[in-house]
């Protein structure tokens, strides 16, 4: 099946309005010793079977709702409204493209100019995007925004420890071929080291919070920071966990110049990592050197409210080598997902979700805190926190899901070597206390060595 | 009918949701962490419900009809596709679980990785990159690094035509190399003196798009990619327009290194008003080791196989946190095998035929630049009407709106004045392109005779031509 409507017929006549004999002919520039080669796939499926074949491969996945599960680690499960997907699964979102015709496009237009007002509100910034890809990405557009706010001057870039590894990754492949400085993430160092590091070529400092091992930058702390930060002319960037914004100080009020971060928790399924949606969100002084699509208001010929993507002389279509960046487009489903959720939420409704990850995240703490063996990071934490056990992360993980079915917390001895035995364990609203009090129960049980 | 913003239906006290109670004992938060206040709209299920489905009906949408909308590729997208992807397995996976609870994602990801660099005559491909440009991207770091690798330092430049897509020059520079643009001849081609001339031993390598953004396949793509490697660069290959060659020619054979492709045109996944999409990179063998990671790797471990996680030993880095776009690649998988290497090819030659079948019809009436030469998915008409000298493309494409057509893709490439570009891909009937060539020939005579008509068109869509200076002078983004 090849959703193709021609028939021979069809075919016959097209050609004969064209002036060919044949369809290969058509191909005639294509190298000939090279055209129609032999291409080994498996033989086509129908619907049917398509079905059948994926969802045996489906079934192969021990998934979040047939597991409990405490992996967080930049990636949330949490409860996804009805309404979200009756969203994202109309037509007329999901199979358009880009509004390149904004007469035709005002539903994605409008669309996105709420989600870019709910950004703002959520993190106390001015301006925000369309989207980026993911966090990681997001993170690495600010970065490469701090340099072209610096107009190239700079070459020195802050990254904490405390940033999650994978945008700290993604930010040394994106800036590997502009000759940069970075430096800050060799050791675990609190925001007054950060803020020694910062100097006179420093184009940004890059913080997370609540940071990757879970641990939340008081607003004095990050305040101060950003006050010694632009003392050096420099941008504060800070990454942010959305669904804590709908408890904790944004990074707005904190004196924050950049504030980006994973949107996958607001209304996006998990699926394996993709695809999530980079937000991105800044002060309006620094618009003209952001990256990524803006939706604007305007008024049509006959006055009437409508909606466009403006400032496109910062993108590649028009500026093509000197763009503030080569993205295209954004993740406008993923955006329309998270601003439907955020709809959907209320302030009231994200601050109760947060607080349930907060008491949820604590009680478990708690509880794993009394086990012999075990012992819980002290210190503020949202919905995440380090716990060290008695034998390595990845030995409890396997016990915990081959005794007990528990997909346990992210081992950090993937990214992290030297620290096998810790791992990161993470509560959302999605956890019940049954199966915190499981995980305790399961916990002590495989923490004999 | 205008649909009010969500802020201004909000009413203090409505809401949407219902949160379930707490169920563990409570652990008081500190004040000094607490935000004061949050502005977002409170409103009702219902409110929200209907909100976006008026939103939705200002839209226009493939699945509503014709999007001939030029290197966007705006084929079908089986519904299938979306029922794939919300499996409970595949929607419901978190990235980072181990690899042995993942075993049916990570066997879907090997085999796209393998059906991927079958259909590509590619070594090896990363499924990482979340886009084209990020693809672009990708490429152009992965050439860097080999040259690095080489020792050879000196290599900083990217030759690039001039009817590439914004994004190549985009990516080049992003990557730290600078471009050094290539023109095109008189029959549409890369300018072979032209290229010859800049080939040296500072250049990294060509961005070649082929076809490329006239509609046209390079007439001397084996001398192109000879060229470029005798001289010591790489040839990446921007796979915006594969739909036209897919199944009928393999770029890793041709000559191509690396090259990009848009699983959300060619493999059909909805491109979502603006993503998301997947631009899997594939490699020639020499540069297999560069790619970003992590890729699916199978383990030979006796009977079933098993799937790890593996990062290339000279890998660029990492593109983007976790696996790549998945639901994008569950869909493209599910693409590819109900279509099979028959279905493929049969995608590409009704693609072509279509694409051509419109140029033959239209090329009388619209001026076609290159419409002696056979095009391939697409192709560039300029819109130019004898007769009506004030009229221009975006007057066509406007009226086109009220005639019930998305517009073709307009003032791209920038070599072609009044510039159409036109794909109408291979989903598309002969009827439908016969009502499109009707409405193409009544704007085509209403430009002579009422051309007010199509100046101020578009009459029909829910708001008229848009004030874009007004809104990048005022600058209004957010909600008041």
């Amino acid at each position: 099946m090849s959703f193709i409507p021609n028939t021979d017929a069809d075919r016959t006549a097209m050609l004969e309005a064209v002036g060919v004999g044949s369809v290969a002919e058509l191909f005639h520039d294509v190298p000939a010793e090279y055209r129609f080669p032999r291409i080994d796939l498996p033989s086509p499926l129908s619907e049917q079977e398509v079905l059948s074949e994926l969802d045996a491969m489906s079934g192969k996945n021990a998934d979040c709702g047939a597991h409990p599960c405490f992996l967080g680690a930049g990636a949330y499960r949490h409860f996804i409204p009805s309404v979200v997907d009756f969203v994202i699964f109309r037509s007329e979102f999901a199979t358009a493209y880009t509004p390149y015709q904004p007469e035709i496009s005002q539903g994605t237009l409008q669309a996105i100019f709420e989600y870019q007002s709910m950004i703002t509100r959520l993190t106390g910034m001015e301006v925000s995007n369309a989207s980026h890809y993911d966090g990681a990405t997001s993170t690495a557009e600010a970065v490469i925004m701090a340099l072209n706010v610096a107009q190239g001057q700079k070459r020195r870039v802050i990254l904490s420890a405390g940033v999650h590894p994978q945008y700290r990754a993604v930010v040394r492949t994106y800036t590997q071929g502009m000759n940069l400085e970075l430096l800050g993430d060799d050791a675990d160092s609190g925001v007054e080291e950060l803020a020694g590091m910062c100097d006179s070529s420093t184009a940004c400092v890059v913080v997370q919070n609540p940071d990757f091992f879970g641990r939340i930058i008081p607003p004095r702390s990050l305040a101060a920071l950003a006050e010694k930060v632009h003392a050096c002319g420099a941008l504060l960037v800070a990454a942010v966990n959305p669904i804590s914004l709908g408890l904790l100080v944004p990074p707005g009020d904190s004196g924050v110049d950049v504030a980006v971060g994973e949107g996958q928790a607001l209304g996006n399924t998990l699926s394996f990592g993709g695809p999530y949606l980079g937000f991105f969100a800044f002060r309006r002084e620094h618009v003209r050197k952001s990256s990524g699509r803006i939706a604007g208001e305007t008024v049509d010929r006959s006055g009437r409210r409508g909606f466009v993507f403006t400032l496109s002389t910062r993108e590649q279509h028009i500026r093509r080598e000197k763009a503030t960046s080569n993205i295209c487009t954004n993740q406008s489903l993923n955006a329309l997902a998270a601003a439907a959720y955020l709809a959907l939420m209320g302030p009231r409704g994200l601050r109760k979700v947060a607080e349930l990850c907060w008491h949820k995240a604590h009680y478990a703490a708690q509880r794993i805190a009394q086990l012999p063996g075990y012992k819980v990071h002290t210190g503020e934490f949202f919905n995440e926190f380090v716990l060290r056990c008695p034998v390595s992360a990845d030995e409890i993980n396997r016990r915990l899901f081959q005794r007990h079915g528990i997909i346990g917390g992210y081992d950090f001895s993937s990214e992290f070597p030297g620290r096998a035995r810790e791992m990161l364990l993470c509560c959302t609203e999605m956890n019940s206390r049954e199966e915190i009090d499981h995980l305790v129960t399961a916990l002590s049980e495989v923490g004999n060595a | 009918m205008p649909e009010a913003l969500l802020f201004e239906k909000s009413r203090p006290g409505r809401e949407g949701v219902s949160v379930p109670r707490c169920d563990v004992p409570q652990t008081s938060i500190p004040d000094s962490l607490r935000r004061s206040s949050l502005s977002l709209p409170e409103v009702s299920e219902v409110d929200v419900v209907r909100h976006y489905l008026r939103l939705s009906h200002l839209n226009y949408c493939v699945d509503e009809g014709l999007y001939p909308l030029g290197s966007c590729t705006m084929k079908y997208n089986p519904k299938v596709n979306e029922a794939v992807a919300r499996l409970p397995g595949f929607a419901r996976l978190h990235p980072l679980q181990d690899p042995s609870t993942a075993q049916g994602a990570m066997a879907l990801l090997f085999g796209l990785q393998g059906m991927i660099a079958e259909i590509g005559g590619f070594h090896g491909v990363s499924l990482q990159p979340s886009a084209g440009a990020q693809g672009e991207l990708t490429g152009i770091l992965i050439m860097r690094a080999w040259h690095a690798a080489r020792g050879d330092a000196k290599r900083n430049r990217i030759l690039v035509p001039d009817s590439a897509h914004g994004t190549n020059p985009a990516s080049t520079s992003m990557a730290g190399l600078a471009v050094v643009e290539i023109p095109s001849d008189r029959r549409g081609n890369v300018d072979l003196l032209r290229l010859r001339a800049q080939l040296d031993d500072r250049v990294a390598g060509l961005m070649l798009t082929n076809p490329n953004t006239l509609g046209l396949f390079e007439e001397n793509l084996l001398e192109i990619t000879r060229l470029v490697h005798e001289a010591g660069g790489l040839v990446y290959g921007d796979g915006a327009n594969f739909n036209a060659i897919l199944g009928v020619a393999k770029p890793g054979l041709m000559g191509i290194d690396v090259m990009h492709f848009n699983l959300h045109k060619t493999f059909s996944t909805p491109h979502g008003g603006g993503g998301p999409g997947s631009g899997a990179v594939g490699v020639v063998e020499a540069l297999a080791e560069f790619l970003p990671g992590p890729l699916a790797a199978r383990v030979a471990a006796g009977g079933e196989p098993r799937y790890e996680w593996r990062m290339p030993s000279r890998t660029i880095g990492r593109v983007k946190s976790f696996n790549g776009n998945f639901g994008v690649l569950v869909r493209a998988y599910t693409y590819i095998r109900m279509l099979g290497a028959e279905g493929l090819r049969a995608v590409a030659e009704n693609a072509v035929l279509n694409a051509n079948y419109l140029q033959a019809r239209l090329k009388d009436i619209y001026p076609v630049p290159h419409g002696d030469r056979t095009c391939m998915h697409e192709f560039v008409a300029q819109g130019k009407i004898a007769g009506a000298p004030d009229i221009r493309a975006l007057d066509i494409s406007k009226r086109l709106i009220d005639l019930g057509f998305h517009p073709p893709t307009n003032y791209f490439p920038l070599i072609v004045p009044e510039a159409l570009m036109i794909e109408p891909t291979e989903t598309e009937s002969r009827e439908t392109l016969d009502s499109f060539i009707e409405a193409m020939r009544t704007i085509a005579r209403e430009a002579v005779s009422d051309p007010a008509l199509l100046h101020d068109a578009p009459h029909s869509s829910p708001v008229r031509r848009l004030d874009e200076v007004k809104a990048a002078k005022e600058l209004k983004v957010t909600a008041g």
